[in-house]
């Protein structure tokens, strides 16, 4: 494996994002990201030596390597990725607060450090046509796709007017508008319906895709290998997206894979793979645009290693002692947040000051999901029998 | 007036008669099985077959026989040994707007797809607060036949019938198959389709009326009699059949339903055939602890208990894996011995 600083030294990455450790954040002092505190040395993408095998090839997004105009999104859009990035960060800050208030309980687990992904890939399809299916770290993926936080935050506080009627809570947001298919919590178990959901694409003729994501965690259920090998020989449109960030749970990646480039077990069903930088918006955008014009729309089934991190334990409850010491702040130096907002700033597209004032609306409108949602309703007791069957009148006898 | 202790709205009236009309062919259960696929995808291209053999080999009991000449391998899908993977296939395709039928060849390997069958396809519009409508059928041959051993051997209604969301059809006659397995195939809900291996090649006559369907959660009162109700649904109806013959040759009229549905369950007729007998048995060739006979019993107790004369009895397999050897598996499979017994019991005959 490459060393990693120095493969960042030699692109030249490290001096540009030094720079930017000088440079005041919107986000300090929320308790969740404080200042970076070192020079974004940490490439989150070790790019391994290759080749690897003799007969395999893949790509690689590391981070810095692409701007937005060689992605062909506007000025304007680039202020947009931010602010959904910003959103998510917001919105799941106060949702640690409303926890503990416990306006929220059940699993909360928490996807600040990964906005990256949900809002590069969501940018790179066409939304509302194709599909995303997630598992349970599954706020962030649901609001880069528009769904409002106020219907996020009602069903996390287990309101009616919750995305799933309160029926479905943090682990299961579902929007069938967006076609944001679910969150799913049995790890591994939505990787078959993806394919699924490919299948129904392909089978009416449509050139609709499926990005299906998934952790770490879940490349050892077989259902990863079942889910893989049906897409591979019905030849279906669907980007599996591995997120690893690192952990699942409390078990580091390397603790438990035997192959630890994830992103190659995709070659054992001939797959195109590759492998992207989840710390740079950028890099994920232009990853899963590739996966998905140059493969799933073609009705090739392809797999993306996203390497990222999660900034919080696995769950609200967990402390993260299994990280080592300075694990958390070194990864932080890197985050995809501070990142674009430099790129903003260095582009002249807005100043430190225009930043502020995205952030602010957005901390407002996440301050107003939480009143809505704390005004709305909780369900009617009856609820609890609909939706069980199409029916509305199917007989319950006991 | 019969006590009732749910709320819950009444269930269709169950026919007294099979509606048979002039439009009937004989069929064997799977030729039954087949036309209702056929008819139901001809009618709508939403409809696939997807499962191992079903294509190429014509089905591992040739249910679908020809059908990928028919409909050719975009919608008779041969699968690979992957019961999770096929199974969550048709799962997502149904959240998708289609309506997939997934062939298990047998309910026992339906084991291997069980998080999928049961803790996705059920829970899917009800966690999404009613978003997602999960269309599909899992279809195959459930419960013993013959000495194929306990790993081959499970009745798997009652695991199935525990998990709200699901429903689940365990027909008796080629002709409930057909008509059952096209409003299976209707239905908007997931439906687990339980046939049986040694039913396949039973011959009788079956519907061809345009349309034919059987709505789920209708019993059929397959004979009638005053004396004791015989509750038995899929191989078991046999065996109360016969069970019913030889207690007429001792002067009893046993009353025989098949409830055809396991869920929903038509109790209101079976409540109406013990308010008339007072007297219940039921036969289940499933393993007897939390099975449908025990819903039965619990939900008949429930609501005509002021109606019985005597203990309800089940008639099931025994609390034991199935074994292999012939005398051990008759010692298994509840006859029509037993019932009779069980009968006679009730009726204090003895
Ligand atoms: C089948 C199953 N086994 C165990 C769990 C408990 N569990 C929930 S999340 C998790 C870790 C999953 O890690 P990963 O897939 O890497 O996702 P991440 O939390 O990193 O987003 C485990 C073990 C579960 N939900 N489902």
């Amino acid at each position: 494996m490459a060393d990693t600083n120095d493969q960042a030294k030699a692109d030249g990455t490290t001096d540009k994002a030094a720079t930017t450790e000088k440079q005041s954040s919107p986000l300090s002092g929320d308790g969740a990201s404080d200042e970076p505190e070192g020079p974004w040395t940490q490439q989150s993408i070790d790019i391994p030596e290759g080749p690897l095998e003799e007969t395999v090839s893949f790509d690689t997004y590391p981070a810095d390597q692409v701007g937005h105009e060689d992605l062909g999104i506007e000025d304007e859009e680039v202020l947009d990725l931010l602010r959904s990035m910003l959103l998510q960060r917001r919105f799941e800050n106060r949702c640690r607060q409303m926890y503990q208030q416990q306006k929220i309980s059940g699993f909360l687990h928490l996807y600040i450090g990964q906005e990256a992904v949900s809002t590069g890939s969501i940018n790179a399809i066409r939304l509302g046509e194709d599909s995303v299916i997630t598992a349970y770290r599954d706020h962030g993926m649901g609001l880069a796709m528009g769904m409002t936080p106020e219907e996020c935050m009602a069903e996390l506080f287990g309101k009616e007017t919750g995305c799933s009627k309160g029926k479905g809570g943090s682990m299961h947001f579902f929007d069938n508008e967006r076609k944001m298919m679910g969150g799913h919590a049995i790890v591994g178990a939505h990787l078959p319906l993806s394919t699924g959901i490919a299948f129904a694409n392909k089978y009416r003729g449509e050139d609709n895709v499926c990005l299906c994501f998934f952790g770490d965690g879940a490349m050892h259920q077989g259902a990863f290998r079942e889910a893989c090998n049906l897409a591979g020989i019905y030849d279906l449109p669907v980007v599996f997206i591995c997120e690893n960030n690192q952990y699942a749970m409390g078990t580091a990646v390397d603790r438990v894979v035997s192959k630890p480039d994830l992103f190659k077990h995709g070659y054992n069903f001939d797959f195109p793979c590759s492998l992207a930088s989840g710390m740079d918006v950028f890099s994920v955008n232009k990853a899963v645009k590739d996966h998905v014009e140059n493969y799933a729309r073609k009705g090739q089934p392809s797999m993306l290693e996203v390497r990222t991190y999660r900034y919080q334990g696995h769950s609200i409850t967990d402390p993260a002692e299994y990280r080592a010491e300075n694990e958390l702040d070194q990864r932080k130096s890197e985050d995809a947040i501070h990142r674009l907002q430099q790129y903003i700033v260095d582009h002249d597209l807005a100043t430190n000051e225009d930043i502020d004032a995205i952030d602010s609306e957005v901390q407002e409108e996440v301050a107003d999901a939480i009143d809505a949602a704390d005004a709305a309703d909780f369900p009617d007791d009856e609820a609890i029998y609909d939706h069980i069957y199409a029916q509305e009148d199917y007989p319950f006898t006991t | 007036m019969i006590p009732k202790s749910a709320p819950g709205p009444s269930t269709p009236q169950s026919e007294f008669q099979i509606p048979h009309s002039n439009d009937m062919a004989t069929l064997q259960f799977r030729e039954a099985l087949r036309a209702a696929m056929t008819e139901e995808m001809e009618r709508d291209e939403n409809i696939f077959l997807i499962g191992e053999e079903v294509a190429e080999y014509d089905g591992a009991y040739k249910v679908s026989k020809g059908m990928l000449d028919q409909f050719g391998s975009d919608r008779v899908i041969d699968s690979p040994i992957s019961e999770l993977g096929f199974a969550g296939l048709g799962i997502g395709a149904a959240m998708n707007g289609l309506r997939p039928i997934v062939e298990f060849m047998t309910f026992n390997f339906s084991f291997v797809a069980f998080d999928q069958v049961i803790n996705n396809a059920p829970n899917m519009r009800y966690m999404s607060g009613g978003q997602f409508d999960v269309p599909i059928v899992f279809r195959g041959p459930n419960g013993a036949a013959g000495q194929l051993a306990a790993t081959h051997s499970n009745s798997t209604e009652a695991l199935y019938s525990n998990f709200p969301g699901l429903k689940v059809v365990a027909p008796s006659i080629p002709d409930d198959g057909k008509g059952l397995l096209k409003s299976a195939i209707r239905d908007d809900d997931p439906v687990v389709f339980l046939e049986s291996e040694l039913m396949y090649g039973m011959k009788d006559e079956v519907s061809e009326e345009a349309d034919y369907t059987i709505p789920l959660g209708t019993a059929r009162v397959a004979r009638e009699g005053d004396d004791v109700t015989i509750v038995a649904h899929s191989k078991s109806y046999h065996v109360a059949l016969q069970a019913a013959d030889q207690l007429a040759e001792q002067g009893y009229e046993a009353e025989v339903i098949d409830p055809r549905t396991i869920k929903p369950l038509d109790i209101e007729t079976i409540v109406q055939s013990v308010v008339k007998t007072n007297r219940l048995v039921v036969v289940d060739e499933s393993n007897p602890f939390a099975s449908v006979a025990s819903e039965v019993t619990h939900q008949v107790q429930d609501r005509a208990f002021d109606y019985l004369d005597a203990p309800i009895l089940r008639v099931t397999a025994p609390d034991t894996p199935a074994p292999y050897a012939p005398n051990l598996m008759d010692e298994y499979m509840p006859s029509a011995e037993e019932t009779v017994d069980a009968c006679r019991r009730v009726l204090y005959a003895e």
